[in-house]
């Protein structure tokens, strides 16, 4: 017995019905955070509420769900919320980046590039950029509204100030189509490049924040930067030890008390992907056996 | 009430800023009342009064920080004379960021205090635009110099600094966009007499050097004795008598002009 005999998907059909009214006010307003009757789900704030609602205004019978967490299919916060959409939407579920039709996402955004009629929904903490520079929500707003968006380059300033470098590296604001400065949610910086022109829909989802953003397909995405100090996407400077790939971003996993450390793709399907086809790193094994010691 | 009178540094016939019929109140509280005076480039007008007499309310609604009930504030931007009442949010704001600039009292108010001096001072010219660390670090570093900051301290945040370096600072973070007219809320509260006189002595400097305009509110008249070309005396929201600093100072009319000045401690 599940609740999709009364319902599908979780929510009730007025608050899908709401929740779908501010995505697609998003996805008219690339960028602009959308306020929207956030409702209390049965996770704590900070484990996904926001993206859960996306995603379940989102879904349909006949949509394959992946849910990913820092990349990884296998940690806590994705194996629940994936179990929690398979009891009360039924849907299908998958791991593979290419054959889901939704993807949520916290922290990253899947390496395998995402095609036309994918949707990917991020979890997003706090959804203002311009929070930690300006805790008055009501100046925040006026900002936005006025394209006042200097102070973003206080942020960046203060980083080459104290480190030399632009040091942010994670939650790295953007411009999207020259209008409004957005939170990426925390995705490393490495992935801000995809945001950009990307074919999938990509919905931002904060609960307890209750806004919604939205990038439409193939938006323009700038990350923001200073002449003499452009921004570059960075990773760990290694390759996978497990499938040896070198352009996809790393987890750094210690391995013991004597300094030993390896570098592993934080994108488990692409990892295991790569594994598969025959692709072999530093410290790994061919990929039969490393998925029976799995 | 006198008309306006000019000043030797005034070179322009029009004035900058002219005031017309401005009014605030709070309720049936008066804030300030029938407001009128032209202000010309290059001129230091000098507000004086004791609390609540409504100087702090004008200087509000002369900087856009508060809507006036009635009356014009009209300012000769570089297109042509523009009341900034009624004028679009989105560009007075813009304004205030670049043709005007608002010292507080109290530093804390116009400083951020969580990013440092540099940023501060860099703050606003990154709001106009500016996206080259090196050439916003290189101006930040030459402003600091110019308010008598040690370049070193120009990745110290404004908590690290003494009162009288905070203001000098927010000072500092004022001016580097060259604002054509600057207003000032008792800028030498809050600090000691030696201080005080440091930095009147640089603010006399800059305005002179830079040639601003400023309205100065303070209950201090030695500031506006130092600093202002004119000076208006307000009470109880009006305007009570207005002249050159030096002829309502030494030869008050009013009463309460009169009170004012003889209240001074004469060392």
């Amino acid at each position: 017995m599940t609740a999709q005999d009364y319902n599908f998907a979780y929510l009730d059909e007025q608050t899908k019905r709401m929740i779908r009214r501010a995505i697609l006010k998003g996805i008219a307003v690339p960028g602009y955070q959308v306020p929207f009757a956030s409702r209390e789900m049965p996770m704590p704030y900070g484990w996904g509420t926001g993206g859960v609602q996306v995603t379940a205004a989102c879904l349909t019978p006949d949509d394959t769900l992946k849910v990913i967490d820092q990349g990884a299919d296998d940690t806590t916060n994705a194996v629940s919320i994936r179990k929690f959409f398979q009891r009360t939407a039924g849907v299908a579920v998958t791991e593979a980046t290419d054959q889901a039709s939704i993807i949520q996402t916290r922290h990253r955004i899947p390496e395998a590039p995402l095609t036309e009629g994918q949707i990917l929904v991020y979890q997003v903490p706090i959804p203002e950029p311009l929070r930690f520079l300006e805790p008055r929500e009501t100046e925040t707003r006026k900002m936005h509204e006025l394209e006042e968006y200097g102070l973003m380059h206080v942020k960046l300033y203060e980083d080459i100030a104290r480190h030399g470098t632009i040091a942010t590296s994670y939650a790295y604001p953007v411009k999207v189509e020259g209008r409004y400065v957005m939170d990426p949610s925390p995705i490393p910086k490495f992935d801000n490049p995809k945001l950009s022109d990307s074919p999938a829909i990509q919905l931002f989802g904060a609960g307890r924040e209750q806004r919604i953003y939205a990038l439409p397909p193939y938006t323009q995405v700038v990350s923001l930067d200073f002449d003499d100090h452009p921004f570059v996407a960075s990773k760990a400077d290694h390759d996978c030890d497990l499938c040896g790939a070198g352009t996809s971003y790393l987890d750094e996993v210690i391995t013991d008390d004597q300094g030993g450390r390896m570098f592993v793709c934080s994108d488990t399907d692409f990892c295991r992907a790569r594994r598969e086809a025959g692709h072999v790193g530093r410290l790994g094994t061919p990929a039969p056996s490393l998925e029976a010691a799995q | 009430m006198t008309a306006p009178l000019r000043t030797l540094t005034a070179e322009t016939d029009r004035p900058l800023l002219q005031v017309q019929g401005l009014t605030k109140s709070y309720g049936a509280r008066i804030g300030c009342a029938h407001i009128s005076f032209d202000l010309f480039p290059g001129e230091v007008m000098g507000i004086v009064g004791e609390s609540g007499s409504g100087k702090s309310t004008l200087l509000s609604c002369l900087a856009g920080h508060m809507a006036p009930d009635t009356g014009r504030v009209i300012f000769d931007t570089g297109t042509g004379p523009v009341d900034t009442v009624t004028m679009a949010e989105a560009e007075r704001r813009r304004m205030a960021r670049t043709d005007w600039a608002f010292v507080h009292q109290n530093p804390r108010d116009g400083l951020r205090m969580g990013v440092s001096a540099g940023g501060n001072v860099g703050e606003r010219l990154m709001a106009i635009g500016a996206r080259h660390y090196g050439e916003i670090r290189a101006t930040a570093t030459d402003w600091l110099a110019r308010v008598e900051i040690a370049a070193d301290r120009i990745d110290d945040r404004p908590r690290a600094f003494s009162g009288g370096m905070q203001q000098r600072l927010q000072i500092a973070r004022n001016l580097v966009t060259g604002p054509r007219l600057v207003f000032m809320d008792e800028p030498t509260g809050g600090l000691d007499v030696s201080v005080q006189a440091r930095l009147l002595d640089l603010l006399r400097g800059l305005v002179r050097e830079m040639g601003l305009s400023v309205i100065i509110v303070t209950h201090d008249l030695a500031v506006v004795r130092l600093l202002a070309d004119r000076l208006m005396v307000m009470k109880g929201g009006h305007v009570v008598e207005q002249g050159l600093t030096d002829q309502v100072l030494d030869d008050p009319q009013h009463a309460y002009t009169q009170l004012l000045v003889s209240s001074v401690l004469q060392v």
